[in-house]
Parts: C-alpha cells; structure tokens; sequence
C-alpha cells in the first residue's frame, strides 16, 4: 500500500476546479511523502489532461452506467480502483458527491476518514502527517491524525488553491474492468433541477451579497439580487433565510452551505452564527449590514455598517451602478 | 412504515462563542453546565420522520448511542410524538469514533427489528464529520441517500429531494433505506406540548449495554479508533472591523470610497 490518489472529474474538456484544489493537495502529499500520485477516472475524460499535473498514473472505469452520477455503482467502482491501485490516501472533494462517497468508501475498505480538512501538514520526510478541520461550528480548529492507512480525506471546497500545471508529462494509463449491472442501484434519478438564478455561480463569484433573518422576509432578497447584479456578483443566503424557505437552500452560504472565497463578501442582515462564518473565511473584504450593533458578524467584519439594509442598499445601488456606468 | 430515528445529544451549539471552552483532557468542548440538545439536523430527521408517521400510520422510534445524559433527548423525541426511544450506553463506548458508533446504532436498530426507514441528521452540530449516517447504511447494507431536504412517498416508494450545488434532484428508493436529513422549511421541529413533556417524563426508557445488542467491546471504544484528535484549539481571528458612521448615504459614501482603495470594486 502505497500512493496519494484522487478521483478526478473532467468537465468541459478540463480538469473540474475541485479536481485541481484535490490535486494541488495530493502534490503536496506525494512530495513530503514521497508516494507517488494516481488518479481516478469514471467514464470518459482525457487522462493527458491530469498528468500535466504531475498525475503519473490514470485507473479508469469506462462503463455506460456510470456516465450519470449514482452512488452504489460510483462507490463499486471506486472501491474496485482502490482495491487495484492499494493507494494509503484517498482524496476526494468535500462536494455533495464527497458527502455521498466518502464515509461509504472508508467503511468498505475499513479505511479511516477525515473529512472537510482545511489544512495538511506532512513534515519530516512524512513522519508528521497532520490534517486540520474546523469543529463545533466553527468555534474550534482540530489537528487529526491517521492511525490507520488507506486513509479517506474529503478536503473543504474552496479551501485549497488549484494545483499548477507542472508541464508537458507523460502517464500510464490503466483500465480496470468493473461488472456493473444497473440492478446493482438501489437508488433512481427522477429529475435534477437547477435552482441557481443569477448568471454568476456562487462559489466562483469575486462579489457575493448575501442575505440572512434580518432581511425579515422573501422580499428582501430583491434588493439583494439587484445590488448584486450591479457589481456582477452572485447572490448568497444564511441557514436562518434557506431555513424558513425565503430563497432555495442551493444559495446557503455556510458550513452545512457552501463556501464562498470572494474578493468582497456583502452579509446584510446576518447575525454571524459560527456555522455561517465557517463557510466564508476565505473573503478577502468581509463587509456587514445589521441593524444589531451586537451582532458577532461584526467580529470577522472588516468594514460594518449599523442601520436598516432598507435605508442603505437603494443609495449603495445607485452609487454602484453611476461607478459601473461611467 | 417503522422509522427509527437516530439522535446525538451535544452541548447546546448556539452558545455564543464568548462560553465556548475546550477541556485540554479530552479535547472536546467542556461541558461547564451548558444545556444538552439534540443535535439540530436530527431534530430535523426527527420532524420528517413524525410526518410520515402522520401520513402512513407509521411508527417512529428514536434510537441514541452516548451517555446516560442522553435519556433527556430521547424523552424531547418522545414528547415531541416518538412512539417508542432507546438509549444505547456502555462505558466501553467512551472514546468511540464514527465507526464504534454507527456499529453500537446498527446493532441497535437490529433489536429493535427491521426498519422501513432510517434517519439521520446530515451532520452533527459538534463535530459535523458527515459520516456515521453513510456508515451506519453501510453496516446495515441498506441504500443511503444523503442531505434530503424532502421526502414523500409515492406508489409505495420513497421520493427523497436531495440538496446540492446547483439545485436539488430528486432520488426513488425502496425501503429499507437510510437518508441524511437538512433542515427545510417544511421539517421545522415542532415544539412539545406541556402535558407531553409531563407524559413522556413518565414512560421509561431501556438503556442497552453492548452485551444487550450483541456488541463485543472490543469493536468500539477509543483503542480501536482509526484518526487520533491530536489537538483542539481556538481559532485565532485577526479581524478588526471598522465601523463606518453617519447618514445612510454618507455610510455608503464611505463604503464605497473604501472598497474602490481595496480595489474590490
């Protein structure tokens, strides 16, 4: 048993930006480790796109039902490569697929796991390999480290920079035959629906504006929507506004959310509850609106406003919008 | 339909930071006397499952691994409609990881017969690690269907929208099945009446050994984890905010002159 390995995605003709945050890491651990580093594929995808990363080795399932996301074939096909390719450590993204995967994968390959890792730390030739994630909201960081190998990770999306292109390499590429029956899904897709309104996605946009409790209503949100399509940004929400149905809980911006790492985060109306601030501590610009001049988002603000959002955001619209337009 | 609903009690997770301690002994948030609750999204889990109940005529029991302490949560399930709770407490459990807990549970929900549906939170409200419901489905080797918002049941299935990035989908699935639960509008926990709060203090509930599900100790308990916490500390947060003053629209003048000098727009 030996490796890093990661289960990669190829999207568009590119590495998916999860794979990238998911190699950039397994690079670092290949290097302190001295392991080398493989990665999986499900379905098509060019492998030449992930050895220009420093993959060496590619193990791929090319099977017709695995051409749409299912949990019980993805994971005997996961499982099958990890048996084939015995890696010590399994990255995988701390998406909803990582969500989906990741506990289920471990417990088959009585593996251990540490999920939603913000930090590794892999000093001394190895000797020290640590991992941190955030605990109790938030409120506390714990350093983790593994007893046993292979070793599950699922890292924090948006965490981890995306890894360089380390230039033109060559790879193996290795195919692994998995049996797979569609009886052996024990769940169907009836339908996916898409909910994200505005044309920005959420977690890539350099502004979010989001909206929590003290918006006091779905109506709120329209102001929101507006000053964020004045600075070309997305619009995001805390558990309280997803909670009571005021906007999809696709736009939940937090620890059970997403994470968000823009230039300029805008939170109005959000009290700053440790699960909310888990999911935005990589803004650069944090600015916060609330009417409570207690409220703890002010904590991990950097500029803040006291007032009623209903009295600030039409004249911050106005001024953005003369900015943008001449 | 039987549901069993698997419920954590941890120390009241909205506590302001300002109270938050850590025990350095056992690398877990002190105690310190602060109230005990079910763990949010379990609380969730626990709404849905009382729903379906009302629709099928159903059974619900809620289930817990952990401390004797835990008897408190249980008896909130019971008051809040439970039919039936049980409390899973050995001190070999001590130390446990995920995996020592979703074993203790799934041997638990083998005593109690076989379920229709399993439910769990989508993540505790401590630790969050989003594991021992997916586990838990594998130990038992049933379906799993993770961060389910909604569930309905249709032509004699089970419908679950679960929540993902870019919206939600919509999965079918046979009983028995295990599904991770997100808060939603529509599973908002209700809250107990007096006069079940009085009646559920009154109606006992068994606590199980391991030797009362068939667990052997050395399965669980702190040797046999597989990750060790090495440390838990404060965050350190550098964060000064600056706060900006006067009419709305001097505020935002300000604000806007201030983020054109950051440059982030």
């Amino acid at each position: 048993m030996a490796g890093i390995f990661v289960l990669a995605k190829i999207q568009n003709g590119a590495p998916s930006r999860s794979t990238l945050e998911l190699v950039g890491s397994a690079q670092k651990l290949a290097t302190g480790l001295q392991e080398p580093l493989s990665a999986g594929l499900l379905g098509q995808g060019d492998a030449a796109l992930l050895y220009a990363y420093g993959v060496e080795t590619v193990y791929r399932v090319d099977h017709s039902l695995l051409k749409e996301y299912q949990a019980d074939l993805y994971l005997l096909a996961l499982d099958r490569i990890a048996r084939t390719a015995e890696p010590r450590i399994i990255l995988l993204p701390g998406d909803s697929l990582g969500r989906d995967l990741a506990a289920r994968v471990a417990f088959r390959l009585e593996a251990g796991i540490i999920t939603e890792v913000v930090d590794i730390d892999v000093d001394g030739g190895g000797k020290n390999l640590r991992f941190t994630r955030q605990a109790y909201g938030g409120k506390a960081v714990s350093a983790i480290v593994p007893k046993v190998f292979p070793l599950v990770v699922t890292l924090k999306p948006r965490t981890f920079d995306p890894a360089a292109r380390a230039g033109d390499r060559s790879g193996t590429e290795i195919p692994i035959e998995v049996p797979l029956d569609a009886a052996q899904a024990r769940t169907r897709l009836v339908k996916r629906v898409q909910e994200e309104t505005t044309g920005v996605k959420l977690e890539d946009a350099p502004v979010v504006v989001s909206g929590g409790r003290g918006l006091g209503g779905p109506e709120g949100f329209n102001l929101l929507v507006e000053l964020a399509r004045v600075l070309k940004g997305a619009v995001g929400a805390s558990r309280a506004a997803t909670d009571a149905g005021w906007v999809p809980s696709s736009m939940q911006v937090g620890q059970t959310g997403k994470t968000v790492s823009p230039d300029l985060y805008i939170a109005i109306g959000i009290s700053g509850a440790t699960q909310h601030v888990a999911g935005i501590s990589g803004a650069k610009t944090i600015v916060a609106i609330n009417a409570d001049p207690e409220a703890s988002i002010f904590k991990v603000a950097h500029l803040g406003i006291v007032g009623d959002y209903k009295a600030i955001i039409p004249p911050l619209i106005a001024k953005c919008r003369e900015l943008v337009g001449g | 339909m039987r549901i069993v609903v698997s419920v954590k009690q941890i120390i009241d997770p909205e506590l302001p930071s300002s109270q938050f301690k850590i025990d350095p002994g056992t690398k877990r948030q002190q105690p310190d006397g602060h109230p005990l609750v079910i763990s949010p999204y379990d609380e969730n889990a626990l709404e849905l499952a009382l729903q379906l109940k009302a629709q099928t005529s159903g059974h619900v029991t809620v289930l817990s691994a952990g401390q004797s302490s835990a008897v408190s949560a249980l008896r909130k399930g019971l008051a809040m409609g439970a039919d039936e709770a049980a409390l899973i407490s050995d001190p070999a459990l001590e130390g446990s990881d995920a995996f020592g807990i979703a074993a203790a549970l799934a041997h638990g929900i083998q005593k109690l017969g076989s379920p229709d549906l399993v439910l769990c939170g989508c993540e505790s409200g401590d630790w969050a690690d989003r594991i021992v419901g997916p586990i838990l489905a594998e130990a038992l080797g049933i379906p799993c269907i993770t961060y389910v918002a909604r569930v309905e049941k249709q032509n004699g299935r089970l419908q679950a929208q679960r929540v993902v990035e870019e919206g939600y989908e919509i999965w079918e699935v046979t009983s028995p099945a295990l599904l991770t639960i997100l808060s939603h509008e529509l599973n908002v926990p209700r809250y107990p009446k007096v006069k079940d709060i009085m009646a559920a203090s009154r109606r006992p509930i068994p606590t199980w050994s391991l030797s009362d599900i068939g667990l052997e100790a050395g399965r669980i308990g702190k040797a046999v984890t597989r990750v060790e916490i090495e440390s838990l500390s404060l965050p350190t947060r550098e964060s000064h905010c600056e706060f900006l003053e006067g009419e709305p629209d001097e505020q935002v003048a300000t604000l806007i002159a201030k983020l054109r000098e950051k440059k982030v727009i």
